[in-house]
């Protein structure tokens, strides 16, 4: 979430240009695609294209559509206008003939719990028509990394949040899937146990499997190879997430403070000011103009007693990229 | 159809019975306990039917009589009366279900012209209970019409030219008391298979939703059918097993005779749990709560397989209409194959009528049932 971790987002981008040419390229092309549930409109004229070799990430606030549009590819939710293509089916004609070739992680962990690690493995081989030994080969391999192979007798139910959503990953990866949809894969899911994810993700896309995921942390955001930003059913935004921030207006400030809930106070609304965004102890605050702004913020945060440790220019993090986005669109 | 997916939804289904031992324990000593409550309370209400006496002339003749019906076992006597009006009285109390009224002059009657009209009254609310007391009441009088020709005899050297005291003589010959329980049993067991077969496939596609499994088992390539037969199939297994226990209480434990051959009981027991296993799954797919699903299979299994298969209300006693909504109700055919099966020994081509009956519903509902599942959210 600090601009720490920012440079976590650039190797991604150089690997995204390495993987480009093996394998046939497998797209999904989503073009016009819409779902009211009666008076709502979920998702509204949703349009993008995501390529072999590409982790697509679709990112918003709570009921943004993401789940909705993560159905829709899947097969298992029909979309009211619009078109899919996975892999040159059109999944809205032919939903079961595009299933061969797709895994979809639900939102909600949806592994049997009163089934062990080991049968639900089994259970999703078999609805795949896996090999008994590629199987057991694949089985070991993601066990291994993903920390799960001495667990493999203990119900599903009995694992921790992050176990399980791993064992959602190996369910989903026991055959060979093209395309990958992920719905929140990784939330209630500690650090280290993202950070084994993550590896396994990286792992398939040199292997040319095209990767769509929804996430909550903006972390993860970073390192995807594209973003889509969801609000109301809607993108606003899509693009790498380099070339996001480059569309950020203005220039981003850290402000340390004792105080950065009364610093947001003083200086929510003054000019030249275009967003103030609290991170923890520090406060994120946008300028137009840092040399004529800095000064001025010094004085008024003096005026007000608020108290400062520093004020320095950062590279925006993709979290600030979105709320100076949604923000703007809000005000809009 | 992909047989391999088949299995591993079977197999899958069967792991997730095997570890809810609750449930497996409700699905197999349900029918039993069932059994044991319905087939006891078709003989407890059989053996006691509470009657009303009104001896008029209070001899030792008379009370000879009464204690025929007493000794008989199938009476008991709840009320003693003192005027004619007051049997109507307890009647309407419900404090007996039968009467008997002994005339003022009965033994000198019965001295003179070697016979004598005894009176029974039958509350006929309740046709069953009806019948099946008529019957007894034939043979109490059988029993006092034997102990008076011996008497007579004794006394005069001769048999009686005019034999017992009451009509219906032919029913003396008949054992009302088994052959009722013996008609009623097998409808019990088609009555519990329909209940507990529709129970227990009523969760199937629920648990599924509730759990929120659904979700990633639609986006495989599993088709519907394979999901209906892979889940079906366990289920099949312990139907049968259901039904074994339930036969097998009928013909060990109540001791219905059965005369027919085991091939045809469980081909048409077979035939029979496909259809009411068929219809908890429709109700299953079209239901996505577990109790929700699971109450209206009660609902729509209870009252009609209770009331409508004629296992405890005869159909030909019914107005017409009623007749012939009972050709829906798919426990009718059972109840008429097993009685069938169990009392008169008949076979498959025998009981052709009922069995194309329950093949047609067969055939409809796994129709139904393999168009009703959509790999679908909405
Ligand atoms: N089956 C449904 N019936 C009615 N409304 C629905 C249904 N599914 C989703 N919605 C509504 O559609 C909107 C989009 O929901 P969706 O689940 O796609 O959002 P989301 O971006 O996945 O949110 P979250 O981050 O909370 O998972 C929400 O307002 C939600 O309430
Ligand atoms: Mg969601």
């Amino acid at each position: 979430m600090t601009s720490g971790e920012i440079t976590v987002g650039n190797p991604v981008r150089t690997d995204v240009d390495k993987t480009s040419a093996p394998s046939a390229p497998v797209t999904v092309r989503a073009h016009g695609l819409s779902k009211s549930f009666g008076a709502l409109k979920a998702v509204n004229n949703v349009d993008f294209t995501v390529t072999a070799g590409e982790i697509f990430g679709l990112v918003g606030p709570d009921g943004a559509g993401k789940t909705t549009i993560m159905r829709m590819l899947a097969g298992v939710l029909s979309a009211d206008t619009g078109d899919i293509e996975v892999d040159g089916v059109d999944v809205t004609a032919d939903p079961e003939q595009a299933k061969l070739h797709l895994s979809y992680m639900p939102q909600r962990f949806g592994l049997y719990e009163d089934l062990t690690v080991a049968e639900n493995i089994f259970f999703y081989g078999e609805l795949f028509s896996v090999s008994r030994t590629d199987r057991l080969v694949r089985s070991q391999a993601l066990l291994k990394a993903a920390g799960l192979a001495d667990f493999q007798k203990r119900l599903a139910g009995q694992l921790s949040g992050g176990m399980k959503q791993k064992l959602g990953l190996i369910c989903a990866l026991i055959h060979t899937p093209r395309v990958l949809l992920l719905d929140e894969p990784t939330t209630g899911v500690d650090p280290v146990s993202r950070r084994e994810f993550w590896g396994i993700l990286y792992n398939l896309r040199e292997s040319g499997v095209t990767i769509i995921l929804s996430t909550a942390y903006m972390d993860e955001a970073e390192r995807c190879s594209r973003l889509a930003l969801l609000h109301a059913g809607e993108i606003r935004y899509c693009d790498t997430p380099a070339r996001l921030k480059a569309t950020m207006p203005g220039v981003l400030l850290a402000i340390i403070s004792s105080n950065p809930r009364a610093l947001r106070e003083a200086l929510t609304g003054q000019t030249g000011i275009l967003g103030v965004l609290l991170m923890g102890d520090r406060v994120h605050v946008r300028v137009d103009d840092p040399a004529q702004r800095i000064p001025e913020i010094r004085a008024s945060l003096a005026n007000h007693h608020v108290e400062i440790t520093s004020i320095e220019q950062v590279v925006p993090g993709i979290e600030d990229v979105f709320v100076a986005l949604l923000g703007s669109e809000e005000t809009a | 159809m992909n047989l391999r997916r088949l299995f591993a939804l079977a197999y899958k289904e069967t792991l997730q019975i095997w570890r809810d031992p609750r449930s497996l324990a409700i699905a197999l000593l349900m029918p039993l306990m069932q059994m044991a409550i319905l087939g006891y309370g078709v003989s407890l209400d059989i053996k006691h039917v509470p009657l009303c006496v009104y001896d008029q002339e209070n001899s030792q003749q008379s009370r000879g009589l009464v204690q025929d019906f007493v000794s008989s076992g199938w009476f008991s006597i709840s009320r003693r009366l003192e005027r004619e009006a007051d049997i109507r009285d307890a009647m309407d109390r419900g404090s007996c279900n039968a009467a008997i009224v002994v005339p003022v002059n009965f033994s000198r009657t019965l001295a003179m012209n070697g016979t004598a009209p005894v009176q029974a009254i039958f509350d006929a609310t309740d046709v069953n209970t009806t019948n099946i007391a008529l019957g007894y009441a034939q043979g109490a009088m059988a029993q006092a019409s034997r102990e008076f020709v011996t008497g007579w005899a004794a006394a005069h050297g001769t048999q009686p030219s005019l034999v017992g005291q009451i009509n219906l003589e032919p029913n003396t010959w008949f054992n009302e008391t088994l052959d009722s329980r013996n008609f009623i049993i097998p409808g019990v067991v088609a009555v519990i298979l329909a209940l507990v077969g529709a129970q227990l496939t009523s969760l199937t596609i629920s648990r599924e939703w509730e759990r929120g499994t659904m979700e990633q088992l639609i986006s495989t390539p599993v088709t519907a059918l394979e999901v209906m037969l892979g889940k079906l199939t366990p289920y099949f297994m312990i139907g049968l097993i259901d039904a074994g226990f339930c036969l097998a209480v009928a013909i060990f434990w109540f001791h219905v005779p059965f005369r027919g051959n085991v091939i045809t009981l469980f081909t048409t027991t077979m035939l029979f749990l496909i259809v009411v296993l068929g219809i908890g799954y429709l109700i299953s797919v079209r239901i996505r709560s577990q109790l929700g699903a699971s109450q209206v299979a009660l609902l729509v299994t209870m009252l009609p397989t209770n009331l409508l298969s004629g296992y405890t209300f005869p159909i030909d006693q019914m107005p017409a209409a009623i007749q012939a909504l009972t050709l829906v109700v798919y426990a009718r055919y059972y109840v008429t194959i097993l009685r069938g099966v169990f009392l008169k020994g008949s076979s498959l081509t025998d009981l052709w009528m009922p069995i194309v009956g329950l093949s047609v519903y067969a055939l409809l509902i796994i129709w139904l049932a393999a168009r009703a599942f959509h790999k679908r959210i909405n």
